[in-house]
């Protein structure tokens, strides 16, 4: 099941990065990852209209390491910060506490930190801001029960928004550290 | 075997899907115009008829800037294609100051294309070009003639021949995808070089203009990237753990400054030697420093930083002991500096009556001037010329970009179809 799954995922990313119809045969690269380099070969290689179909030369990335299928990861709490903010709020000392708690019951468990800002701003000010919020949750959490080892910080900035809109109901929701669990 | 023809079927599905978005066509609208502009005609040129109508590539191109006034062409009232053709009390009737006529004659495997620019009410002419094209360069041809006009028009060369990169991001929250895209100046010819289904961001040209540094987050974690726009071959020139962000090129082209994070999450400025790999910490605070770009003899940078509590700008030397000097004072934000082709100035992200819109600040001086109006302006970059920048902008909650002239505030606004574009680069000139 879980191989059908990867391969299924393969096949998407490969199909939907082939400029040359529906092919007879998907290629199926089971090590896919995110992204596709769309490699140039010229006038005729367009993908952006779709022309040139076969000298479209499409190339697997060289970097392995991300490999992960889809859902990977098990969405957790979520704290949310004041504009421009990593202090985090009195109202999530329980989520630290409770998390930090597992954190030290279980060793296996490990937790990415995944920080956001809203959209307002500079997005490589934002990717900072969005590490220091996620910098944040680590530290409490280290101070809770968690070892280092259990613990990754990853920075989005405002590039992942939650919520689609652009007034302060949707800033307020985009504001955020995702506690991600990555392994039990 | 059911499944695995479902999961074909699906693919085949989600892989058109894929192609009508790659189709997605660009719009340019000028939104807002300036009081006196040069009122001009290009009439189609002779032997047209070929895939690229060159006559209105170059219009359009004219009529983007802002600066003229192109006479549609119903309204023309001849179309001539020499000069001894031309019949001036009409012209003068219809109220236009210069008329461009041309000719495009076949050339070997190419093209020759003559264009004369006359100035309708001395009947002189005022400029005789003659531009070489390939069957698949007419366009890229068309930009140069419109460069030569604005020129010699204007006083200072067009931008018309150049590219932007910029990043397309499409498809509801949970199922985002993000392409890295070069276009032409006008948006045409889009290509996409990066697709992923994490985020790019920032893409940096090469002085060169032959490659982009960017920043993705495949494998989720950030790297930056450089990579080839002609054969997409690319390189990981920074993966280290943490924030690997805001790649900037040095003028020699052979150094890039980065923003880098610390094992505690800190961020700071560094300059990586792309041969040697050998990487010089710039900063070295607590405060983010992040968003450098290199003065104009590659000797300091400029860039944001929070470390008197808001972020703003700072420049520093790079030279062993120097200390970050504070550029802006005006307004509690400016960020995301980007230098202007003479050096002298800056454009940045600022603060202004609660919205975030594009500034430049004069370096000497440190007098800034908030260009746009928008509420959602970031990313400003100049045009090669100095003439423009080009910034993203969120109109009707939709991820545009819009160019702003830095004396003029004409501002010309490029859309996607459907989706989000954002965080545009210019070329320098190709």
């Amino acid at each position: 099941m879980n191989r059908l799954n990867v391969c299924t995922l393969a096949a998407l990313v490969a199909v939907s990065f082939t400029l040359a119809g529906c092919p007879k045969k998907p290629t199926v690269k089971p090590n896919a990852t995110d992204a596709q380099t769309v490699a140039q070969t010229g006038d005729s290689a367009n993908t952006g209209r779709g022309s040139g179909a076969d000298s479209n030369a499409v190339r697997p990335l060289t970097d392995t390491h991300g490999a992960l299928p889809a859902g990977e990861g098990e969405l957790g709490a979520t704290i949310r910060f004041e504009y421009d903010s990593a202090e985090i709020k009195a109202e999530y000392q329980p989520i630290i506490s409770s998390e930090g708690k597992q954190l030290a019951a279980n060793r296996h468990l490990q937790l990415r930190l995944e920080g956001n800002t809203d959209e307002r701003g500079s997005a490589e000010y934002n990717i900072a801001l969005g590490e220091r919020r996620a910098q944040a949750v680590k530290k409490a959490l280290l101070l809770v029960g968690a070892i280092d080892s259990q613990l990754t910080t990853l920075s989005y900035g405002e590039e992942r928004p939650l919520a689609d809109g652009h007034d302060e109901a949707a800033w307020t929701q985009n504001r955020r550290v995702e506690i991600v669990v990555t392994a039990r | 075997m059911n499944k695995r023809v479902q999961t074909v079927l699906l693919a085949c599905v989600l892989y058109v899907a894929g192609i009508a978005a790659a189709q997605a066509q660009l719009t340019v609208d000028i939104t807002k115009g300036n009081s006196s502009p040069i009122p001009i005609a290009i009439v189609p040129f002779s032997g047209e008829g070929l895939a690229v109508d060159v006559a209105q590539v170059v219009e359009g191109d004219l009529a983007r800037s802002g600066r003229f006034a192109p006479l549609a062409r119903a309204a023309q009232p001849q179309q001539p294609t020499q000069a001894s053709q031309i019949d001036w009390p009409q012209w003068k009737l219809v109220k236009t100051d210069y008329l461009a006529i041309g000719r495009i004659r076949a050339d070997g495997a190419g093209y020759v294309i003559e264009v004369e620019l006359h100035n309708v009410l001395s009947g002189e002419r005022v400029l005789g070009v003659s531009v070489n094209a390939t069957g698949s360069g007419l366009r890229l041809s068309a930009h140069r003639i419109a460069d030569l006009l604005y020129e010699k028009l204007i006083g200072v060369p067009g931008a018309f021949a150049t590219r932007i990169a910029y990043v397309a991001v499409e498809g509801p929250v949970a199922a985002r995808h993000w392409r890295l895209v070069v276009a032409d100046s006008d948006g045409e010819n889009p290509v996409t070089i990066v697709d992923s289904k994490q985020p790019l961001m920032s893409p940096s040209w090469s002085p060169d203009g032959t490659q982009l540094a960017y920043v993705s987050f495949e494998g989720r974690v950030s790297s930056v990237f450089v990579q080839s726009i002609q054969t997409g071959v690319r390189d990981r020139v920074s993966g280290r753990a943490g924030i690997n962000g805001a790649p900037a090129w040095a003028p020699d082209g052979r150094r890039m400054a980065l923003a880098l994070s610390q094992p505690d999450g800190n961020v700071d400025v560094f300059v990586l030697d792309l041969e040697t790999k050998a990487l010089l910490r710039v900063t070295d605070d607590p405060a983010i420093d992040t968003e450098p770009c290199f003065s104009a003899d590659g000797q300091s940078l400029y860039f944001t930083s929070d470390r008197a509590g808001r972020p703003q700008i700072y420049q520093i030397r790079l030279a062993p002991g120097e200390r970050a000097k504070r550029l802006t004072f005006e307004g509690s934000y400016n960020a995301r500096p980007r230098l202007s082709p003479d050096g002298k100035m800056l454009a940045v992200v600022t603060q202004d009556q609660g919205a975030y819109r594009i500034a430049r600040v004069d370096i000497a001086t440190g007098q800034s001037l908030v260009l746009t109006t928008g509420r959602l302006d970031e990313s400003p970059t100049f045009a090669p010329n100095g003439q423009t920048v080009i910034y993203s902008a969120r109109e009707r909650g939709r991820g545009v970009l819009a160019t702003v002239a830095i004396d003029s505030g004409v501002v010309t606004r490029i859309t996607l179809a459907s989706g989000d574009i954002r965080d545009p680069a210019w070329s320098p000139r190709l």
